[in-house]
């Protein structure tokens, strides 16, 4: 077996006139936390549900654990976990009542079915929610819920569609640590996301938009590639800086964050810093380490290709 | 795997569902109660208490007579005693009474000379009232109290009739059992064609379609639970028949069991395949309607299957509610054993597979 969990070449779907997702390549390797990026619609979820062999493609070549898919879908469905987007458990049965009924779905024999569940409750600390009702519980609290049915049956990739956008940050965090727990057991993830801290987490990142991956790297190196092309100018009337430099075509984007205007240049800019300097006279300039959203404006252009 | 496990996964989730969820427990014993109560009392194909009125020409005590024997056979109702026969019609047409009794100026000639006694006036624009009216045409008359029965017209009647099974004519003994088929149709339609479309608009059907589970393990697997509450309803139905509208019940629990499980099993599949169609919880009742009127109308509850015409049979035959209408009717009312059954029987255990069939290869585990 190669080490990669799951290989797409030229991966494809359209609904209609709509291509949603349109011709991406990926690799994601074996014991990995991969992320995918990008704003709403653009094709994260489609991707996903491809991948887990509930779309057909429309084109492209997409191997999981060495299985062809779509037409290797149905053996795949013991090794892989998939927590949806919308909630997706049947809230008005108890924890336990949806953790034993998964568990009887996967075939779980009755011995193992038992020390599972058991195992999991203690894993996301859901021992003292096991009778509670799932409607009457936070979003957090679901999400673990969800997590710990998605793992019950020992899949080695987990896929996971937002599974963070009912939680706040604490849990959020939480959550997280547990991903990270499934990863250093081996579990390859596969997790999409909007949020730039959740993003920054993962061990490689695929920047997705309009159904096209524009980056696909590890954060690091995603924002290292930006060195020296963002600069924070600080002072006075900075809307009126800020509408002059959207105008020049080296810039990509210009953000105002509180007193400061984040510039974030074009790869052939010369001399960022300096054509700043000249530009914005009375101001501070200064050069700033580049996060994540400067990698999302880059990779799309700012949003306005 | 375990495919039993399985289906008994599901058939568990849908018990845990179905308990909590107090709407639909709540319609699997009401609709039942409340249908039974309603087509047991209000509905009666058994005219009584037409209210008409009557206008006494004559002013003799002949017709005083006469009219009290037509009181009491109780299928009238005499709310008005009124002058002419011109406030007679008026009262008809105003829809005060359904009719009216008219006894000429000359009655005791036309006794004398043995013609008719009387004129009735009938609405007949409700056809089942007006046959009732118009058998009252001939009904034996004794003109003076005292005398024999029939003597006026000094024949007795030609012809004796007896009634089998229902010798009193009592409409409930025909429509309790008529009305297991009717609420059987409503509700195990209901349930099953909202089942699976459900899960689709809640979301679970993603994650479900995501796990080994086999499309037929999901089907069997709901039908579980709603064969028990289908089970249930007819023992209301037949139980309370019994007790309150004194239905008989002449034939064995066991060939009624059989009888109702093949039925029950038939309706729930059919809502199956109603699910797998309909695209929201509204559209599955749509369709449920759509089967409903056409099982009511044509099964030979509410019309005589008898008196429909060939066309109307055919299509009355393709549906579940026809054969169980004729079982359970064959079962509790004139006492039919299994032997006797096994077509209709046969032909609900065939329609159950084959459309369950239908439904699994309807049903994909893809979402495109």
């Amino acid at each position: 077996m190669s080490g990669l969990a799951i290989s797409a070449r030229g991966l494809t779907r359209r609904f209609g006139e709509l291509t949603a997702v349109d011709h991406i390549d990926l690799s994601v390797e074996k014991g990995r936390i991969f992320g995918f990026l990008g704003p709403n619609g653009s094709g994260k979820t489609t991707a996903i549900r491809m991948l887990c062999g509930l779309l057909t493609p429309s084109d492209g070549n997409v191997e999981v654990l060495g299985r062809r898919i779509p037409a290797d879908a149905e053996p795949l469905r013991r090794e892989i976990g998939y927590m949806t987007q919308k909630f997706s458990l049947y809230t008005d049965l108890t924890t336990l009542e949806n953790l034993r009924f998964m568990a009887r779905v996967y075939g779980l024999g009755r011995g193992e079915r038992r020390r599972r569940i058991d195992e999991v409750l203690e894993q996301f600390a859901l021992t003292e929610l096991r009778g509670r009702q799932l409607q009457a519980m936070s979003g957090g609290q679901r999400q673990r819920v969800a997590l710990a049915v998605a793992t019950l049956h020992r899949p080695t990739l987990l896929f996971l569609d937002e599974p963070t956008s009912a939680v706040d940050p604490e849990n959020r965090r939480d959550f997280w640590e547990k991903l990270f727990d499934l990863s250093e057991a081996g579990t390859t993830i596969l997790v999409s996301t909007h949020y730039m801290d959740e993003a920054e987490r993962c061990h490689r990142l695929a920047i997705l938009e309009r159904g096209r991956v524009r980056r696909d790297d590890s954060p690091q190196a995603l924002m290292g590639a930006l060195d020296g092309r963002v600069v924070e100018v600080s002072g006075s009337d900075l809307r009126t800086l800020r509408a002059q430099l959207m105008v020049r075509p080296e810039v990509v984007s210009a953000a105002q964050q509180g007193s400061r205007l984040r510039v974030l240049f074009d790869a052939g800019a010369e001399a960022p810093l300096e054509q700043l300097h000249s530009a914005a006279q009375g101001h501070t300039c200064q050069l700033a380490r580049p996060n994540l959203e400067d990698v999302f404006m880059a990779a799309t252009s700012g949003g306005r290709a | 795997m375990s495919s039993p496990g399985r289906i008994a996964a599901v058939a568990h989730k849908e018990f845990l569902q179905l308990a909590r969820d107090r709407m639909s427990f709540g319609m699997i014993v009401m609709i039942p109660l409340v249908q039974l109560l309603l087509f047991g009392y209000a509905i009666n194909t058994m005219v009584r208490n037409i209210p008409i009125a009557v206008v006494d020409l004559s002013g003799s005590a002949t017709a005083r007579v006469i009219t009290e024997q037509v009181r009491v056979n109780q299928v009238v109702d005499i709310v008005s005693y009124l002058h002419t026969p011109q406030q007679a019609e008026a009262a008809v047409i105003a829809g005060e009474v359904r009719a009216a009794l008219i006894f000429p100026r000359d009655l005791a000639r036309r006794i004398a000379s043995g013609d008719t006694v009387g004129q009735w006036l009938v609405d007949g624009s409700d056809t089942t009232v007006s046959q009732v009216l118009l058998g009252l045409r001939n009904m034996p008359l004794q003109l003076q109290a005292g005398a024999p029965a029939g003597a006026y017209q000094a024949s007795e009647p030609s012809f004796e009739v007896s009634l089998f099974f229902n010798p009193e004519r009592r409409s409930a003994v025909n429509i309790v059992p008529g009305l297991t088929a009717i609420v059987l149709t409503m509700t195990m339609i209901l349930f099953t064609s909202l089942a699976l479309v459900r899960e689709r608009e809640l979301g679970n059907m993603e994650l479900l379609i995501t796990t080994p589970i086999h499309p037929l393990e999901l089907m069997v697997g709901k039908l579980v639970p709603y064969t028990l509450a289908g089970l249930v309803q007819v023992a209301i139905i037949l139980g309370l028949g019994h007790v309150i509208f004194k239905v008989p019940f002449a034939g064995g629990l066991g060939t009624l069991a059989v009888a109702t499980l093949s039925f029950v099993a038939a309706s729930l599949t059919l809502g199956l395949l109603l699910s797998t169609i309909a695209r929201s919880q509204l559209q599955a009742m749509q369709l449920t309607v759509f089967i409903l009127l056409p099982s009511i109308l044509l099964s030979g509850f509410m019309f005589p299957y008898d008196a429909m015409p060939e066309v109307a049979q055919w299509i009355a035959e393709a549906f579940p509610a026809t054969h169980f209408v004729r079982l359970v009717r064959g079962v509790v009312l004139r006492g039919a054993q299994l032997e006797q059954l096994a077509g209709d029987i046969l032909w609900l255990c065939a329609f159950t597979a084959v459309v369950l069939l239908v439904a699994t290869a309807r049903f994909n585990k893809r979402l495109d």
